[in-house]
């Protein structure tokens, strides 16, 4: 059993491989037999995976998901943000630069957009649950824009500790939930094509869920949606702290 | 050879995020100032480039068609690896603050694409 756990901590990345192919199956299958591929295979791949991280964190007590069983260490490496934007870059490689170039300013606007809307909701649900200074308003409106916007917002404004954790907990629960929602809401909103896809990807901010919730609509529109949500953790960080954090002091 | 294409593909990444850690360090941003979106834009208009002069091998477009494969498995690795338990522990504000600008954000996306749409696109 020892020499089994140790060779399979040694071999993170493939033991990853290993792993990631089996819950992709599975979650084909189940989209196939179970779901009569009403959802896409990798949108039940998605969804299994974060019930696999659920369960794996109320055993563990862990952070991390599945990686803090010690067998499943290379799930880190294989999930994490080096190979995340390794693989959105190369899909690119389809993207047409004549249609991002004719949607840059909508993106641009989107950008913007979304920052200010999840800014805004954020702030107000924390003034429901009675929050009244401006700094711990600001970190958890920052929360609503990205799970980075958050706590960098908050170590800015020097906000409590328990507020910066709750404005992480409220950027991973926008992630987890633009990744389940969006295959959902798609038709609704014309997700369906790059000009959409970039809007799409500015108004919601969140790399991971735009990345994810792509991936479970149509990976054809991933570069585009991916291509504007990169640039809005940077806008978040950028006005959050300053601009909205001051407005929100001159009205409280 | 298929090296080429991964290599390629490495090299966009790496510029395109240094150009990002750079942008963000010069605009005062404690964050990377969309690396990716620039490597993206480096692959596309430097693959375009060496594409119209032949110098990209089919061999070598394999190298990156791999990863941009790989990219739904990775995605189901990074869902593995979240914090779900405390995103749903955390509490009715988390998850409400997580939750309404989503919708919020939903709402406004059919607007600013009729609003962005040119005729030139229809």
């Amino acid at each position: 059993m020892e020499i089994i756990v140790n060779f399979f901590e040694k071999n993170g990345l493939i033991v990853a491989f290993v792993a990631v192919g089996i819950i992709s199956y599975l979650g084909f299958l189940i989209s196939k037999h179970v779901l009569k591929n009403k959802i896409p295979g990798a949108a039940v791949s998605i969804l299994l995976g974060l019930i696999v991280a659920y369960f794996a964190g109320l055993h563990t007590g862990g952070s991390k998901g599945i990686a803090d069983i010690s067998i499943f260490s290379g799930m880190s490496l294989l999930g994490g943000s080096m190979f995340r934007d390794f693989a959105i870059v190369s899909t690119a490689m389809g993207a047409s630069f004549m249609l991002i170039r004719q949607t840059g300013l909508a993106g641009a606007i989107a950008l913007v957009l979304g920052t200010t809307v999840s800014f805004v909701g954020g702030a107000i649900i924390a003034m429901f649950f009675g929050y009244h200074d401006a700094k711990s308003i600001a970190t958890i409106g920052a929360g609503a824009c990205t799970f980075i916007v958050g706590p960098v917002t908050g170590a800015a404004l020097q906000a409590s500790s328990e507020v910066i954790a709750l404005s992480i907990a409220t950027g991973v629960v926008k992630s987890i939930f633009v990744t389940i929602s969006t295959p959902f809401i798609a038709p609704y909103i014309g997700l369906n094509n790059a000009h959409s896809a970039m809007i799409y990807g500015g108004m919601m901010s969140t790399t991971s869920g735009v990345s994810a919730g792509l991936a479970a609509t149509d990976t054809k529109l991933v570069p585009y949606g991916a291509l504007t949500a990169t640039f809005a953790t940077g806008m978040g960080c950028l006005l959050c702290p300053s601009v909205f954090y001051l407005i929100l002091e001159k009205i409280l | 050879m298929v090296i080429y294409g991964v290599s390629f593909l490495g090299a966009c990444y790496i510029l395109g995020q240094l150009l990002g850690e750079f942008l963000a360090k010069w605009i005062g941003v404690k964050a990377n100032v969309g690396g990716v979106g620039f490597a993206m834009l480096f692959l596309i208009l430097a693959h375009d480039y060496f594409n119209k002069r032949k110098l990209f091998s089919a061999e070598a477009e394999k190298g990156i068609l791999f990863w941009s494969q790989m990219y739904i498995p990775v995605i189901v690795a990074m869902s593995a690896t979240q914090n779900v338990v405390v995103a749903l522990d955390s509490g009715l504000l988390a998850i409400l603050a997580g939750v309404i600008p989503v919708f919020m954000c939903f709402a406004c996306i059919p607007l600013l694409v009729k609003l962005t749409k040119s005729p030139l696109n229809n």
